[in-house]
């Protein structure tokens, strides 16, 4: 068996209810687990971007990838390794004010890992981090040893390719003249 | 109505119900215009509508209730999803204000068929329906065809409103075709040009593009030996001396020994099944492969090849041909004659030409074959009674067979041939069925009675779910554990239906039967007494070579 890789799917969908559902199960059938996903509208109108994080071979990874891309209301599918892609994910963190506090060492912490608090009460205090999995990991794991968490969550990770345009403008146009010319 | 009017549809495989009963009410007023064909199960109405699509090359249309009836309908569907058979399934829906509220007979039908569909989709609005149910026909039979499920909410098929209907031709998230890449098909024709020992596969491929005199031509033109898959079977005459028979697990010797030692293999229309393929590590290693398909997610699934060629082959094909060389392959090609003599002596003759003992499947087949002048269209069930018909049936056109390939569904047979006969009322249906899977949709022989279709049904009894037990006999040590099977007298139920029964127990009645059988266009039941034990040799068993081959006679 190939080497195992974390690999982001890019989907691009038309906005239908069911459309999560289509998609998962084809990784399913698979027997790929997905680690993480985030769905929100893409920068085109009425299109939903898919982004998924899945630990698989590259043969697999691209058979997947076409069935998805198969499905009828998908516009576009894409994989890409970490290397193409700038990607981000955020982090919540809730820790003890008082722990946090006695720890003594709160400024040091914050410029460290680029913190940012969005809460403060008597009780409890939330951080947020965003930066690469690993790096959200490690603050977790950070506090955890030392003040300790009260509460954590993670965002599916974002990204995009680093090439210039989203590709997808340029497939729309592709069709929009494909479909002209048909016509004419 | 009116939309599956515009769509062109003048005939519909149903069973009504509640969530339904506006749309069938609607049908009352259009009797003129479609046929109805009231089957007594649903699982018979999309079976039906899958084997009305095949012999027409039409969108077959089943409309049926929610619930039960939905989930009936859910065997036929992953059918017609492995079988890439063109269906528009309408549903009833409880109306859109109970949904996910359990209602009486609410299943989730669109999220149980999202994976077993080429599109499913709910309609809870009128406006929606002429938009959806163009979208659907279009999905159904462009590119690789499949099914397709509306599920439509009461309450929208009560809903009067503006007709506006607009056929689709477009959806832009949705490409039926993909683009041919002309490097492709120049590296594809140079490899063929290059071959001293082509072998070519002919998939169902074929028959969904009407290529099949493409694919003759460009066969003829470089004299390339071929074989069918099992849904290809009819996509070239059975009596073409090109074609070499078929493939896969009970196919002819020589095309699965030749897999192993051609020089390029040339993939029309096919996928590369696993019953086609055995051990993918041991196959067609020394070729070099070509795969034509129109779905590039096929393309490297199960085999991946030197070059695949992208696109409908009925336009890449004759591309392909334009650029091959008149060539010869004539000492290649002899080289098949000693294997199928070697089939012939082991298996053929003594399944198609017996002269003692119990009646062989293959000889019910081939007499049967020859009685209808290799002209009839052939559907079948599953088991031994699918692959003997499918091993000795000869085919003069296309369009002609029709049977449950990639899902293998017991009670496919049945349903399926009333739908074929329904497509091509012009011609002869034989259906071929085992005794067990013709007991899994007899319920259809009430439908053969209330609308008078002429199937010629035959049933090979050996008393037992023989394909079961052939494994058993083979791979489990002859424990034959629940594959024997106390039938019922099936004449006398064909007659309970009205339909002309006959029962044949000796070899030397059965020609006067099929004679009888033939004499007119009504339905006729005519079941043989075949022998208990039989076997379908050749065996290739499942996730060995395809070179691995059992004669029986060792
Ligand atoms: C719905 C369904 N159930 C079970 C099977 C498994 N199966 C495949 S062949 C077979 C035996 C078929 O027996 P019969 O219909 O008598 O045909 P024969 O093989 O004897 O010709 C069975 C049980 C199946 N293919 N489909
Ligand atoms: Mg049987």
């Amino acid at each position: 068996m190939e080497e195992r890789t974390l690999y982001t799917v890019t989907v691009f969908s038309e906005n239908h209810v069911g459309l999560l559902n289509q998609i998962t199960i084809i990784f399913n059938r698979r027997r790929l687990n997905i680690e993480t996903l985030s769905v929100s509208p893409s920068a085109i109108q009425g299109i939903h971007k898919f982004t998924i994080t899945v630990f698989s071979d590259r043969d697999t990874i691209e058979k997947v990838v076409k069935q998805i891309d198969k499905r009828v209301d998908i516009l576009k599918a894409y994989f890409n390794v970490d290397e193409e892609l700038v990607h981000q994910e955020i982090a919540l963190y809730k820790v003890s004010t008082d722990q946090l506090l006695k720890s003594g060492s709160v400024e040091e912490l914050i410029r460290k890992h680029n913190i940012r608090i969005l809460e403060m009460t008597e009780t409890c205090v939330v951080f947020e981090k965003t930066g690469h999995y690993a790096e959200n990991q490690q603050l977790f794991k950070e506090l955890s040893e030392t003040i300790g968490v009260l509460q954590f969550i993670r965002s599916g990770r974002v990204a995009i390719t680093k090439s210039k345009v989203e590709r997808l403008s340029d497939m729309l146009s592709a069709i929009e003249k494909k479909m002209h010319k048909n016509h004419e | 109505m009116q939309s599956l009017i515009a769509e062109g549809v003048d005939t519909v495989f149903g069973y009504p119900g509640g969530q339904i009963m506006p749309t069938f009410d609607a049908l009352y007023d259009y009797m003129d215009k479609i046929n109805h064909i009231l089957v007594r199960h649903e699982q018979g109405a999309v079976h039906a509508a899958q084997g009305y699509a095949r012999v027409s090359g039409k969108v077959g249309v089943a409309l049926l209730t929610s619930g039960p009836g939905a989930t009936n309908a859910i065997t036929g569907i992953a059918d017609a999803m492995l079988d890439s058979t063109p269906l528009v399934v309408i549903a009833g829906q409880v109306p859109a204000a109970s949904l996910g509220t359990d209602a009486f007979q609410e299943t989730d039908l669109v999220g149980v068929t999202q994976p077993l569909t080429k599109w499913s989709f709910q309609i809870r609005k009128a406006e929606d329906i002429p938009w959806a149910v163009s979208r659907a026909f279009f999905i159904a039979q462009t590119g690789r065809p499949g099914p397709v499920v509306l599920d439509i909410t009461k309450d929208a098929q009560n809903a009067e409103t503006e007709f506006n209907y607009e056929k689709c031709k477009f959806i832009r998230s949705y490409f039926p075709t993909p683009d041919t890449d002309p490097a492709t098909v120049k590296e594809a024709a140079e490899i063929i040009n290059s071959a001293k020992k082509p072998l070519a596969l002919l998939g169902q491929g074929i028959t969904l593009g009407r290529a099949e005199k493409e694919v003759q031509a460009f066969l003829e033109k470089a004299q390339i030996p071929a074989a069918w898959t099992l849904l290809g079977l009819s996509a070239l005459a059975s009596d073409h001396p090109l074609n070499m028979g078929m493939l896969g697990m009970h196919g002819n010797l020589a095309p699965n020994l030749k897999t192993n030692e051609c020089d390029v293999l040339i993939a029309i229309g096919m996928r590369f099944d696993d019953r086609v393929t055995g051990d993918l590590n041991t196959y067609a290693k020394q070729a070099k492969i070509i795969h034509f398909d129109i779905d590039p997610s096929e393309v490297g699934k199960n085999v991946k090849p030197t070059v695949g060629v992208l696109g409908n082959v009925k336009l890449t094909i004759p591309k392909v041909a334009r650029l091959v060389h008149e060539a010869n392959h004539n000492s290649w090609i002899a080289e098949f004659k000693p294997l199928y003599e070697r089939e012939y002596k082991s298996v053929i003759k003594k399944e198609t030409e017996p002269t003692d003992g119990e009646i062989r499947m293959g000889e019910v087949v081939k007499l049967i074959s020859d009685a209808t002048g290799n002209d009839a269209v052939m559907v079948t069930d599953v088991g031994q009674n699918q692959m003997v018909s499918a091993r000795y049936f000869k085919f003069k056109r296309p369009n002609s067979f029709v049977t449950s390939g990639g899902l293998g569904t017991m009670g496919f047979g049945l349903p399926a041939a009333i739908g074929a006969k329904v497509g091509a009322p012009d011609r002869t249906v034989c259906m071929f069925a085992g005794d067990g899977g013709f007991q899994m949709t007899i319920q259809e022989l009430g439908t053969i009675l209330q609308s008078q279709i002429g199937v010629k049904m035959i049933v090979m009894n050996n008393n037992y779910l023989g394909m079961v037990r052939q494994w058993q006999e083979l791979f489990f040590e002859e424990r034959y554990s629940f594959t024997t099977m106390i039938n019922p007298d099936f004449t006398a139920i064909g007659k309970a239906y009205g339909i002309e029964s006959r029962q044949v127990k000796k070899r030397e009645d059965l020609a006067d039967a099929i004679q009888d059988m033939l004499k007119d266009d009504k339905p006729y039941l005519l079941v043989v007494e075949v022998e208990k034990q039989g076997m379908v040799y050749p065996m290739t068993p499942a996730g060995t070579a395809v070179t691995n081959v059992l004669l029986g006679d060792e």
